[in-house]
């Protein structure tokens, strides 16, 4: 038993459960005892009962299999009352509780996979990677976890980051990682709309020179000014990012935020204009520092895969 | 023949049977109402905010209910996926109450916090977009409508008299906090606070 559960009642209302449930089983054992057996000088050929528009009712016993079936779920019910918890607070003599069985239910899948979690623990993120056994148990964590938002295959979509490139957005070694994951992450790219449209516009351009994508290059030359005094203390004077503040490489083309659809320039016009907010949610409440590792070790192996090989989970 | 005279009797028959069935209730819900379990708040509960409750009005109005239980039951399996197993002391508040008995979706109880606003978002306007195999419907018109706040605080004030600590302060700022918000930003709220309060109790 514990803090969360204190089911204990007051005496009355114990009394009161172990009485009406006694006495309901009195009550039936009584009714079907005392109507068993024929009624004084009623017979076994003569119809009992002639009284209703002539529809004649004979008075036979009880089956003998019904009644001894009866007589059996009644031992049984007094039985099931001695020994598990139903009269009041008399917890029966076997001691059962539903919180006591899930909480040894709990204890022996420790006992069982609390080693294999516990030597995973100690091995370095980059040597676990390879480890085919703790990969498939890692991949179903994975699954279990994590693809709701960056897919089965961890290809991400738009706002969910890609997994399986080389593009890292607060940093892709162990420790990154394994921070990511538990305590989660929360980006801030702020609006810029007040800067004007025509300035958003050059700066698109110059984000999309930046990517090596088609621009207009007087626009864009005019976007550099503007990404100087704006854009640099976050993404760099040469556009690659911080992964120290999560802030993206801008270079690469790889990008986060485009709706399906979408072109490329009108996302980048989008971020610009409205602002973005990433949000990790920190996993390590729901998973444990143990499972923590072990994902990371699952998001970490995905580089060493060859292009286009998905993660295998069984 | 004893039973004779209960057979001949049908307003004897009726309160006979009335005694009967009514056992079953005395002895297994009437002393409920006087048990700690069931009647005292785990720490930590509040009663949902003007825009949880309009949000939570959605929920019921969708029928998110049919295919999402609210009810984590204390086996490993349940609790390894879902968190700690409810208790009856974090749902004294809600009225009535969504536990559901069909898993056509995972269960909801302790939502909360799994998943941000964004993708909470994204998924209710179509599921496929961010789990391609979801086979749950999309609610787009949540992002169109918007709430008017008008029978909040009848509804709060409803809820009141069932026990729901709400302060009049509270039911008088109702109407303002909810007025022209998106419904989706309500079932949002409401989602977003599933199970919180025995949050770390795992």
């Amino acid at each position: 038993m514990n803090a969360l559960w204190d089911d204990a009642l007051p005496g009355f209302w114990s009394a009161w459960i172990i009485v009406l449930t006694l006495t309901t089983l009195g009550l039936v054992v009584w009714i079907v005892v005392a109507n068993d057996g024929r009624a004084p000088g009623a017979s076994q050929d003569a119809p009992a009962d002639t009284g209703a528009d002539g529809i004649e009712e004979y008075d036979h016993p009880l089956p003998r299999w019904w009644f001894y079936l009866f007589v059996a779920t009644v031992v049984f019910a007094l039985a099931y009352l001695l020994l598990y918890p139903g009269l009041g607070n008399f917890r029966g003599l076997l001691g059962w509780t539903q919180e006591a069985q899930w909480e040894e239910e709990m204890a022996r899948a420790d006992e069982r996979f609390g080693p294999i979690f516990a030597r995973y623990q100690d091995v370095p993120i980059p040597e676990l990677a390879r480890d085919e056994a703790a990969m498939q148990i890692a991949g179903r964590i994975f699954a279990n976890n994590c693809a709701m938002c960056h897919g089965a295959g961890a290809q991400g979509g738009d706002g969910f980051p890609d997994l399986t490139d080389d593009d890292w957005l607060y940093g892709g070694d162990p420790e990154a990682l394994v921070t990511s994951i538990a305590q989660g992450r929360r980006g801030v790219m702020p609006a810029w709309a007040q800067l004007g449209d025509e300035t958003l516009e050059a700066l698109t351009q110059y984000v999309l020179a930046l990517a090596g994508r088609d621009h207009e290059t007087d626009l864009a030359a005019r976007g550099g000014e503007h990404f100087a005094r704006f854009c640099v203390a976050c993404h760099g004077a040469d556009g690659t990012g911080n992964q120290m503040l999560g802030a993206p490489n801008l270079t690469n083309d790889i990008w986060l935020y485009r709706a399906p659809g979408q072109r490329v320039a009108e996302a980048i016009h989008q971020t610009l204009a409205e602002g973005r907010r990433g949000h990790m949610p920190p996993q390590a409440p729901f998973i444990g520092e143990q499972r923590v590792h072990l994902v990371a070790a699952y998001v970490y192996s995905l580089r060493l895969r060859s292009p286009g090989e998905a993660p295998s989970v069984e | 023949m004893k039973h004779e005279l209960v057979e001949r009797n049908t307003g004897l028959l009726g309160a006979l049977i009335l005694v009967a069935i009514s056992f079953g209730g005395l002895a297994e819900i009437v002393p409920l109402f006087f048990q700690k379990d069931t009647t005292e708040p785990v720490e930590g509960l509040r009663p949902l905010t003007a825009l949880e409750l309009e949000g939570r009005d959605i929920y019921r109005r969708e029928g998110c209910v049919g295919c999402h239980s609210q009810m984590i039951r204390p086996f490993r399996a349940e609790t390894e996926r879902y968190g700690h197993y409810n208790v009856a002391g974090e749902g004294l508040y809600e009225h009535n109450f969504l536990w559901g008995s069909k898993r056509t979706g995972p269960d909801l109880a302790r939502v909360g916090g799994r998943y941000t606003d964004e993708w909470h978002r994204r998924h209710m306007y179509d599921p496929r977009d961010v789990v391609p195999e979801s086979i749950m419907p999309a609610y787009p018109w949540l992002f169109e409508r918007t709430l008017d706040g008008r029978a909040t605080p009848a509804k709060m004030r409803a809820l009141k008299r069932l026990g729901v600590p709400y302060a009049e302060e509270e039911i008088a700022a109702a109407r303002g906090e909810v007025e022209g918000v998106p419904e989706i930003d309500a079932l949002i709220a409401y989602l977003q606070q599933l199970g919180t309060v025995l949050e770390g109790a795992r």
